[in-house]
C-alpha cells in the first residue's frame, strides 16, 4: 500500500531514492539541494538503504566523478546538486553521458552566479542541456518522487544519465501531500540493477574512455544521439506503465485545451501548475487559454509539441532562464518544433521568474494579456519580452 | 583471464612513448608487481599513451581514462563500489603525472586520502606538463627551462610529499626510476595497505629534460645521489630512508648533463645544493628519532 505523507520536494526525492535503492551515493552540500543528501545519508545510516555507502566528497566535481567511478564497476548510483555545483561538475557531466552511465542526479534548480542568488531559475540545468543527459522537470513534490523512479527505469533501459530538475524552494522546500509508493510495487516497476557493457572488471578487461580519432568520434556521438531518440520513444510507454503501477501516468509533455486556443502557455517546472490554474480561471471567464507543460526537456519531444500546438492561434513560451544574447532555450525549442508546419501559430517568448522571483498568477495573466493583444494585431513579438522586469529597480 | 595470457606482460609491447621513457618503465613494473586484478586509471598525460588511441589499448587490465583533475575521485567511487559488491581482491591504481597530481588534481587527491579510501596513487614525476609540450608545472625544479619558463623557473619545486605527509596517510614513499628494486619493493608493500597509498616516482624524461635517451637511468640515479630526490618511505608516520647516500654528489654533475638546465644560474645551483643537503639532514635526523 502506498503511504500518504506530507513531504517537501527534497524529501520526496529522498523517498524516491530510498525506494530505488542505489548502492553508492556521493554528494556535496549546496542550497537548495542539501536536504536531499542529508536525508539520503540518514537512510544509509539507519539501514533504510541496506548495503549502500555514502561518500562525503570534497566538491561537486568529485561527487559526480565518484558516482561515475562507482557506476563503472556496476552499481546503481545517485547524486544531487544545484546551481554553481552543477556548473562545477560540467566537465564530468559529459563523461557520465558519453560513457553511457545510467546515473540519476537531482538538481534543485538555482540561478548561476553572478550576481549570487540562492533561489531558482533554470540557468544551471539549461547550461547542461546539450550534454547528452535526459532532463526531466518536476512540477511538484509528487512528480519529484515519481520522476526518480521513472528516471532510473528510463536511464537503465537506454543507458543514459538522468537529470531530475526541481525548482529550488518552490518545489524543493514546499511541503505537499505525497503518495509514497509501496516497495513491492516499486520492485515490480524497477528491476534490480544490471551492469551494462561499459564495466571495469578484471575478469573481462576493457579500456574505457580513451582518446578517439576523427574517424570514430562522430559515430560514437551518433550512437549517443540515437540513445536519446530511443529514450524519447520509450518514455511514453514507461510513463504509461508507471501509471498502471502507481496510478499516475507520465508523458514527455502534458497538453491541455491547446486545440483552437487563443493562447497556449508553455512552461517547465513549478510554473506549469500556476499556468494551469491561470488558464482555468480565464477559461471560466470565457477566454480560450490552453497549457503545455514540458516534462522531458531532453530529449525534447519535438513532434509531440508540434502536434499539440499546431491548431493553437498563439503561443506564449515562458523561460525561467536568461537566454542572454538570444532568447530562452524553451522558446527556441518550441519555435523550432513549429517551423515545419505549413501554417504556424504566432509565438512570443517571455523571460520571467529569474533568481527566485515568483512566477505568479499575476505575471502569467500579464503574459496572456500581452499575447492576446499581440494576437489581435495579428502578430507576435520578435524579441523576447522580459515580462516581470521592474523599471527603476536597479540604478 | 586464462593462464596463457597471465604470462604476457600486462602492458603490451610497442607502446609509442619516447625512447628511454621512464614513465613507461614505471608503469610496467607497477603492473608486474600488482598483477591482473588491477583497475588502472590514467589522466590526460603521457601515461594516457598506454591507455591508447581509437581501438588500441596498451593495457591488459581494465583501464579508464580520467579527466586531468579528478582521477582520485574516480578511484574513490570505484573502491567504494567494489567494497559494496564484496570484491576485495582488486587493486585500484591511479597512474598520474606531476601536473595532474601537484597542480590541477591536488584537491581530488587530498579529498580521497582524507576519506581514507584504499587506492594506490602513483605519481610519475617528469617535472613538467610533457604531453602538452613541456610546460612548467608546480613540480618543475628551480632553474629548469620549459616552454613557459623560457628563462628558467624562478620558483622552487612544490613539496607535495611533505604536504601529503602533513595530511596523514598510512603509506607514502618516494622512488626513482633509477632504483627499480626499491620501487618494486614499495609497490609490493603498497599491496597490503588498508587505505590510501601515495608513491611519488621521479621519472626523467629525455624529451623534456633534453638528454640522450640512454641516460635515463643514470640521471634518475644522480637525482638520488645528489640528495635532490632522496628515497624514503613513511609507514604510519614513521620515516625510513630506503637508500642511504654517504656523501651527496655535487648538484652540478646532475644539472650539467641536462639541456633544460643550460641557462641555470650559479646561485640557483647553490640554492638547490643547499636545499638538498638540508632535506637529507632533516630526513636522517627524523629517521634517527623514529
Ligand atoms: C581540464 C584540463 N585542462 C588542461 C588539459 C590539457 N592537458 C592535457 S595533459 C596536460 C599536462 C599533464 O601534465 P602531467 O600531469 O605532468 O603529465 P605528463 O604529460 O607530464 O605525463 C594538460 C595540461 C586537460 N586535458 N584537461
Ligand atoms: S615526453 Fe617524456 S614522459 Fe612523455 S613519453 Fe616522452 S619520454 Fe615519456
Ligand atoms: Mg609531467
Amino acid at each position: 500500500m502506498p503511504q500518504i505523507k506530507a513531504l517537501d520536494g527534497n524529501w520526496a526525492v529522498a523517498e524516491g531514492v530510498r525506494l530505488a535503492g542505489p548502492k553508492v551515493v556521493a554528494a556535496y552540500p549546496i542550497t537548495p539541494q542539501t536536504p536531499i543528501v542529508e536525508r539520503v545519508a540518514d537512510f544509509i545510516a539507519d539501514g533504510s538503504l541496506p548495503g549502500a555507502r555514502y561518500i562525503a566528497v570534497e566538491s561537486e566535481h568529485s561527487a559526480l566523478s565518484a558516482v561515475v567511478g562507482a557506476a563503472l564497476v556496476g552499481t546503481r548510483v545517485f547524486t544531487a546538486t544545484a546551481g554553481a555545483g552543477l556548473a562545477l561538475m560540467h566537465e564530468v557531466v559529459g563523461v557520465a553521458s558519453g560513457n553511457r552511465l545510467p546515473i540519476v542526479m537531482a538538481v534543485a534548480n538555482r540561478a548561476l552566479p553572478s550576481p549570487w542568488s540562492l533561489q531558482v531559475d533554470h540557468s544551471d540545468s539549461m547550461a547542461e542541456r546539450d550534454m547528452g543527459w535526459i532532463q526531466l522537470y518536476a512540477e511538484n513534490c509528487q512528480e519529484a518522487l515519481d520522476l526518480v523512479l521513472l528516471g532510473y527505469r528510463l536511464a537503465e533501459e537506454v543507458r543514459l544519465p538522468v537529470m531530475l530538475c526541481l525548482d529550488g524552494f518552490y518545489v524543493s522546500h514546499s511541503t505537499e501531500v505525497v503518495s509514497v509508493p509501496d516497495a513491492k510495487e516499486v520492485a515490480a516497476f524497477l528491476p534490480a540493477y544490471e551492469p551494462g557493457p561499459v564495466c571495469l572488471d578484471p575478469d573481462c578487461p576493457l579500456t574505457i574512455n580513451q582518446l578517439t580519432s576523427a574517424g570514430t568520434f562522430t559515430e560514437i556521438k551518433y550512437q549517443h544521439k540515437q540513445a536519446l531518440d530511443q529514450a524519447l520513444e520509450l518514455l511514453p510507454y514507461l510513463g504509461e506503465e508507471f501509471g498502471t503501477h502507481f496510478g499516475r501516468p507520465y508523458a514527455p509533455i502534458q497538453a491541455e485545451n491547446c486545440a483552437g486556443a487563443d493562447v497556449v502557455l508553455v512552461s517547465l517546472g513549478s510554473s506549469a501548475g500556476t499556468a494551469r490554474q491561470v488558464a482555468k480561471e480565464l477559461r471560466e471567464k470565457g477566454q480560450q487559454v490552453g497549457t503545455l507543460k514540458v516534462t522531458s526537456f531532453r530529449p525534447f519531444p519535438k513532434q509531440a509539441v508540434q502536434t499539440a500546438l499546431k491548431d493553437a492561434k498563439s503561443v506564449a513560451v515562458i523561460d525561467r532562464s536568461w537566454g542572454l544574447g538570444s532568447e530562452g532555450p524553451l522558446s527556441l525549442e518550441v519555435k523550432a518544433a513549429l517551423y515545419t508546419l505549413p501554417k504556424r501559430p504566432l509565438v512570443t517568448s517571455y523571460v520571467a521568474g529569474l533568481g527566485g522571483r515568483d512566477l505568479s498568477s499575476d505575471t502569467l495573466s500579464k503574459v496572456v494579456e500581452t499575447t492576446m493583444e499581440l494576437k489581435s494585431q495579428g502578430r507576435s513579438e520578435f524579441e523576447p519580452i522580459w515580462i516581470d522586469v521592474k523599471e527603476g529597480e536597479v540604478d | 583471464m586464462g593462464a596463457a595470457t597471465e604470462k604476457l606482460p600486462l602492458i603490451s609491447c610497442g607502446i609509442t612513448t619516447c625512447e628511454g621513457c621512464a614513465m613507461e618503465l614505471i608503469g610496467r613494473v607497477t603492473l608486474d608487481v600488482l598483477g591482473p586484478k588491477t583497475i588502472i586509471l590514467t589522466p590526460p598525460s603521457c601515461s594516457a599513451i598506454i591507455t591508447g588511441y581509437g581501438r588500441e589499448t596498451g593495457w591488459r587490465v581494465p583501464a579508464f581514462q580520467s579527466n586531468l583533475e579528478n582521477i582520485a575521485a574516480y578511484c574513490s567511487g570505484i573502491r567504494v563500489a567494489l567494497e559494496v559488491q564484496g570484491k576485495d581482491d582488486v587493486h585500484v591504481v591511479a597512474f598520474a603525472g606531476d601536473g595532474g597530481t601537484v597542480d590541477i588534481g591536488l584537491q581530488a587527491l587530498s579529498g580521497a586520502i582524507e576519506r581514507e579510501h584504499k587506492f594506490i596513487y602513483i605519481c610519475y614525476d617528469n617535472e613538467a606538463y610533457m604531453n602538452t609540450g613541456i610546460q612548467r608545472s608546480g613540480a618543475t625544479p628551480l632553474g629548469a627551462w620549459t616552454t613557459t619558463t623560457p628563462a628558467g623557473k624562478k620558483e622552487s619545486k612544490k613539496d607535495i610529499v611533505a604536504m601529503l605527509r602533513a595530511q596523514g596517510i598510512p603509506y607514502l614513499a618516494t622512488a626513482s626510476a633509477g632504483y627499480i628494486d626499491d620501487f618494486r619493493r614499495k609497490v609490493e608493500r603498497a599491496k597490503d595497505v588498508d587505505g590510501p597509498v601515495y608513491i611519488h616516482v621521479l621519472t626523467p624524461c629525455a624529451t623534456g629534460w633534453r638528454f640522450p635517451p640512454k641516460e635515463t637511468v643514470n640521471i634518475a640515479r644522480m637525482a638520488v645521489d645528489t640528495g635532490l630526490w632522496p628515497l624514503y618511505e613513511v609507514v604510519d608516520g614513521r620515516l625510513k630512508i630506503t637508500r642511504k647516500v654517504k656523501t651527496l654528489k655535487p648538484v652540478t654533475d646532475y644539472v650539467q648533463c641536462q639541456g633544460r638546465f643550460r641557462s641555470i644560474f650559479a646561485d640557483q645551483i647553490a640554492q638547490l645544493e643547499k636545499g638538498a643537503e638540508k632535506l637529507y639532514q632533516e630526513l636522517l635526523a627524523e629517521e634517527e628519532k623514529a
